[in-house]
């Protein structure tokens, strides 16, 4: 079979997207999988049937730390209907693994480390019976001492090791730039642990059978996915395959395997019959993943005219121990604006809290706050507007690697957001505009994302009956995959997309990028050009014609003065791979996507009630694929950036480390109410450095900065700056400008 | 037990502990229904009861005998799809789709709502309310959207109320 492989070490400077007439790449076209999601036919983690089908429960430790000396399951045996109580405190995992490693995360439970951390499952015939008897074990166990609040422990933080990003960066001398300059802000900001709250529970489904496991499981990443769980479970990897047709949300909660996976598939091989085990919500709060809390103290120095001499961000954030991963909050400090003297650092808290890892955006998604809060500062204390502050400290090229930018958007976003939303008509005295019992506040904030490429494949085949099919083991995690995969294809084949099938998310298919880190549409989208790349080249040959002479459209090859319908150039059908790997352009240049949020509170004059009323956002994230599902994608972002704002907060209790408010009751994510019509704009642009579709990430653009916007238009209508998140109403009642 | 689910009569035996959610799902494979909660606190399991919108996590099946019941397989089929199933997908009103079961159905139970002249906590007058946008928002918070489609479930709602607007004022007669 053919293979189109490609390392981007050059620019792809011409795209097969640009040469195409097939005419649906951009297009805002629905979404393929659209009318099975809106009739309840997608199939979901825990929506396959097997008969004999078992339900398991997950048993947890009512405990923080200790070592466990007995578990006690025979109350829960006596039970009808309940199948086994499986115990396996060595293979069972201690928390979820990191999205893209291909280990198995920390196991052994013996030794637990979190309140409600997984220790046992009960396997019953129905869930009903499951989760009564997981009430009925009872473990026992020798207590240790836990280390559970951050304030009295930063003195013990260490440095981690690098993660997506060094964890320290020091260059030129900040505290030289601070007492030289002009102006300057040095502040602390706090952000507290959130949970990614996709909507549907994690979930898996186990089935053994000859050919070893399958887990069908609510996974973004099913090519890590499995390598994490044939490693946790001492089986080859050839013995397990992971199926992820439709996720319910993942917003990094599910890159890695989570506890109930290895769980389940342990139970399942016990008993000898399929298992399905839905986590409960309270569940996914204590024993999957949260984004860690941070303590990040910025500073900024800068010059008469407002131009930045230094930049400081150290963050102080937590996790399990020996974890290691780090919340990297300074990642768009690292080249969103110009400074010479810089420290970037990260340390890290130990604590007996649930893990940290990754959630929408890690890093850019509380780092901004903290960044665009301190260029709203800077520019006050200048008397400038913050827009021309940002404008004037756009850097010609990145101030610490001393490279290019592949493509450069801030002040083209900058400038038409602010037009777009009419910022020149802003308040411009903090508290100064009362209307009724409501305070109004407009506020701006710029945004970043890095640009990602991972290796992913994907193979692509037409068949007599001239009908395309993509398949790769990349998911759609509501990212609208399946959609701009079709359309790729049937741009480059001259299909439209009714005539392109889309199948993902079987390890059983050429292993896929996975969805994560906003890479998923330009590393699968780019495998899946290659592929189709190679079948262009197939039909032209077929044709007689070099590919330039060739036009495909509408199911059809076009050269010279024939048309013939591609499902004749076929014979029985013709497949190729596409391999993308990244290469030196990741280092040649940087790539990002950027963009500019606007946007209008209100403040109860008396409550201190902030309602957001007014959104506009503009982004450049070179070819948008789909106008349509790329518009869903900021939205989304930018409402978690609302929820970050105002209401979302993980409160771990002092005494044991445990999430006091562990389900969507207590943990407020944005509803209908909260949200305001958003006007959200693309500038278009073509970026060659970063793929062969010269497209960046989009999913997590949206959240960076959009926070940061709310409570810089809450200092505007009410002269009230809260730096600790989130921006709650008793953070404002006692600063609130006089009835 | 029996009861109506969208249309045919259905006979089951339910634990006494088995939510109507957990019927639909787990017993008679409708797993349109979504949990994300089982605690009345997402709206992803919104099911009509006799033609009120309810939450099915919230509800036990043996409450229901002699119900008539419709889910989401109950309004329309991917091929034939209900209004407001295709404004959904028009407007783009998902994403991961997890919740929309539930969005739809919630949507469909709210109209009615409108239609009989319920006030919400946001109307200005107990009686006949302007259905405004605001409205719509309100009256959905129920059902939590984490992808955050919010501005397009509206979209979407507002054209098939809007498309639906004669046979209000009919009504209103
Ligand atoms: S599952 Fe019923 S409201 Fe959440
Ligand atoms: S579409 Fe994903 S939660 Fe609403």
């Amino acid at each position: 079979m053919t293979t189109n492989a490609l390392r981007m070490d050059k620019p792809v400077e011409e795209s097969l997207l640009d040469t195409g007439v097939q005419g649906i790449i951009g297009k805002g076209i629905e979404r393929i999988d659209g009318p099975l999601k809106v009739a309840g036919q997608a199939t979901y983690s825990a929506e396959y049937e097997f008969p004999d089908l078992a339900y398991g429960f997950l048993v947890r430790a009512p405990f923080a730390a200790g070592t466990i000396t007995a578990i006690d399951a025979e109350g829960a045996k006596a039970l009808p209907g309940v199948v086994d109580v499986v115990v396996d405190l060595k293979t069972f995992i201690r928390n979820p693994q990191q999205g893209g490693e291909t280990g198995a995360p920390t196991q052994g439970v013996k030794d637990v480390a979190y309140f409600g951390e997984p220790v046992a499952i009960v396997v019953a015939d129905s869930f009903e019976v499951a989760r009564d008897a997981a009430q009925l074990v009872s473990i026992r166990y020798e207590p240790t001492a836990g280390v559970y609040t951050f304030d009295d422990h930063v003195d013990d933080a260490i440095k981690p090791p690098p993660g997506s990003m060094p964890p320290y960066h020091q260059q030129g001398d900040l505290e030289k730039a601070m007492a030289e300059a002009a102006f300057t802000v040095d502040n602390v900001w706090r952000t507290p642990s959130q949970n990614s709250a996709a909507m549907e529970p994690h979930a898996s489904i186990a089935v053994w059978d000859d050919d070893g496991l399958t887990l069908y499981g609510s996974l973004q990443m099913p090519s890590s996915d499995k390598q994490q769980l044939a490693k946790s479970l001492g089986e080859r990897q050839s013995k397990v395959r992971v199926v992820a047709r439709y996720i319910g949300g993942g917003f990094g909660s599910k890159l890695g395997i989570s506890p109930d996976t290895v769980a389940t598939a342990i139970a399942a091989k016990a008993v000898g019959r399929p298992v399905k085990t839905v986590m409960t919500r309270q569940q996914v709060f204590d024993a999957t993943v949260r984004r860690s809390n941070t303590q990040q103290r910025f500073r900024l120095a800068a010059d008469a005219e407002g131009r930045l001499t230094g930049i400081g961000h150290e963050t102080l954030c937590s996790n399990l121990p020996g974890e290691g991963y780090f919340e990297p909050a300074g990642q768009a400090t690292q080249f969103l604006y110009g400074g010479e003297n810089r420290i970037i650092k990260h340390d890290l808290v130990e604590l007996n809290r649930t893990l940290s890892g990754s959630m929408r955006a890690p890093g850019e998604a509380v780092g901004l706050l903290a960044q665009e809060n301190a260029m709203d500062e800077l520019a006050e204390a200048i008397g400038i507007d913050p827009v021309e502050l940002r404008r004037r400290n756009d850097p010609a090229k990145d101030p610490q690697k001393d490279v290019p930018y592949s493509t450069r958007s801030l002040t083209r976003c900058l400038d038409a957001g602010a037009k777009a939303f009419g910022w020149e008509q802003r308040n411009r005295t903090p508290g100064g505009r009362r209307e009724g019992d409501w305070l109004i506040g407009q506020g701006m904030a710029a945004t970043t994302r890095t640009n990602m490429l991972q290796p992913s494949e994907a193979q692509v085949s037409i068949g007599p009956d001239g009908r395309a099919l993509v398949e790769t083991d990349m998911t759609d995690i509501g990212t609208g995959t399946y959609t701009i995969l079709a359309q790729i294809a049937g741009e480059i084949l001259g299909l439209p997309v009714e005539r392109v099938a889309v199948h993902l998310g079987d390890t059983n298919t050429p292993p896929g990028a996975g969805s994560g880190g906003s890479w998923g549409a330009g590393s699968s989208g780019s495998s899946v050009y290659l592929a189709a790349q190679a079948l262009r080249d197939k039909l032209a040959k077929a044709m007689g014609v070099d590919a330039d002479e060739m036009t495909l459209k509408d199911g059809h090859a076009i050269a010279g003065n024939r048309r013939v319908a591609i499902g004749e150039l076929v014979g029985d059908g013709i497949t190729a791979t596409g391999s993308i790997e990244p290469g030196k352009q990741e280092q040649e240049t940087t790539q990002a996507s950027y963009g500019a949020h606007f946007c209008e509170v209100k403040v109860h004059a008396v409550t201190g009630e902030v309602r957001v009323t007014r959104w506009h956002a503009t982004f450049e994230a070179g070819r948008i694929l789909n106008r349509q599902t790329a518009r869903s994608q900021c939205i989304g972002g930018i409402v978690f950036g609302i929820g970050t704002a105002l209401t979302e907060e993980l409160v771990h209790d002092d005494r044991d480390g445990r999430i006091v408010n562990h389900d969507l009751a207590e943990y407020h994510v944005p509803a209908h109410a909260d949200i305001p019509p958003m006007d959200i704009v693309f500038l278009d642009d073509r970026d060659p450095h970063a793929n062969p579709l010269q497209a960046k990430g989009i999913g997590e653009l949206g959240i960076g900065g959009a926070g940061a916007a709310v409570t810089n238009a809450i200092y505007n209508a009410t002269g009230v700056r809260v730096r600790d998140y989130p921006a709650t109403l008793d953070k404002l009642l006692e600063g609130l400008p006089a009835v | 037990m029996q009861f109506t689910i969208n249309g045919q009569p259905y006979q089951a035996e339910a634990d006494i502990r088995t939510s109507l959610l957990d019927l639909l799902r787990e017993h008679l494979s409708l797993t349109g229904s979504k949990k994300g909660c089982d605690h009345g606190q997402c709206g992803a399991c919104t099911v009509l009861v006799n033609g009120r919108r309810i939450n099915a996590c919230l509800t036990l099946a043996v409450m229901h005998q002699d119900d008539d019941i419709v889910t989401i397989e109950g309004l329309g089929s991917p091929n034939k799809l209900h209004p407001l199933q295709a404004a959904f997908v028009k407007h783009d009103g998902f994403q991961c789709g997890y919740c929309t079961p539930g969005q739809i159905c919630s949507a469909v139970g709210m109209l009615d709502e409108v239609e009989k002249g319920w006030p919400s906590h946001v109307s200005a007058t107990l009686n006949d309310p302007d259905f405004t946008d605001e409205e719509i928002r309100e009256r959905m918070s129920g059902n939590i959207c984490r992808c955050s489609a919010y501005p397009n479930i509206v979209d979407a709602i507002r054209e098939v109320a809007d498309a639906r607007e004669p046979v209000r004022a009919e009504a209103a007669e």
